[in-house]
């Protein structure tokens, strides 16, 4: 890895039941992840996903960048908007330094064009 | 207005012992294919006792305690005007189906910028052999009560 390389682009899409799953498998069952009447009342579009999952999705690229769950060793990301089922996801990341045996990566995720996770800055151990 | 008084409030820490099906249900939740998380062959292959969970893991065994920090009654946060703002994990030793975790969490922060209420809770993850496996930085936001 070096400076300026991209990391591989992760998608991904959702299901309708992504967020019920994630939430049986989190324990977070806040009623605007699982519940569409609720998020709808709301003035949500509908049950949306979780951030920790779209987070989870920023993880993922970076551990398959990274060559396991044993690279990654800090992982810090700003929410932004929410992110709907149905809908493709797009990791991307580039790494912007390369040094003592890390590389800093700076990461987003983005849906329909807009930011849903940015600022992300993750430090893969080499 | 929240009460900054409780900056540097700690909670009672939780134990949560680490499940092999619970990862697996874990790394289908997230997408997750790395049979490290779902094979137990590969995960003794590469030398690990059992399956190892993702990073993203530490959600799960945070849960409880970060959840009893939020929900506490003096900190008195209206939860229909939460919203999660950033999250920072940093990650020691892997966590491998059988651990045992200890959770302490701390409220680290608590300030008002436009009209919102920021809290930014510390988790301290460690295992059954005292390694830190994970700390975490959760902010949530809370919108004011209109007035």
């Amino acid at each position: 890895m070096n400076a300026g390389d991209p990391i591989p682009e992760l998608k991904v899409t959702a299901d309708k039941l992504t967020p019920v799953r994630y939430a049986g498998a989190s324990g977070d069952f806040n009623p605007i992840h699982v519940d569409d009447e609720f998020a709808q009342r709301v003035g949500l579009p509908g049950r949306i996903l979780h951030g920790l999952w779209t987070m989870a999705q920023v993880a993922r690229a970076l551990t398959d960048a990274g060559g396991g769950p044993h690279s990654l060793e800090r992982l810090d990301v700003t929410f932004r908007g929410m992110a709907l089922p149905d809908r493709e996801i797009t990791v991307t990341g580039t790494v912007v330094e390369v040094g003592d045996g890390l590389a800093k990566v700076d990461v987003r995720a983005e849906q329909d064009g807009k930011a849903i996770v940015r600022g992300g800055e993750a430090d893969l151990r080499l | 207005m929240p009460d900054t008084t409780l900056i540097g409030k700690s909670f009672a820490p939780g134990l949560y012992a680490v499940g092999r099906e619970k990862i697996r249900e874990y790394a289908i939740a997230v997408g997750e294919t790395n049979p490290l998380h779902h094979d137990l062959q590969v995960a003794r292959n590469h030398g690990y006792d059992d399956l190892v969970a993702p990073p993203m893991f530490a959600v799960v065994y945070c849960s409880s305690s970060i959840g009893a920090a939020m929900f506490d009654p003096e900190l008195g946060i209206e939860f229909d005007r939460l919203l999660h703002g950033s999250q920072e994990f940093r990650w020691g030793p892997l966590v491998i189906a059988g651990d045992e975790i200890t959770t302490s969490v701390t409220l680290k922060d608590v300030s008002t910028r436009a009209g919102m209420a920021f809290y930014v809770f510390e988790s301290v993850s460690t295992n059954q052999r005292d390694e830190t496996v994970c700390v975490g930085l959760w902010t949530d936001i809370v919108r004011e009560a209109a007035s």
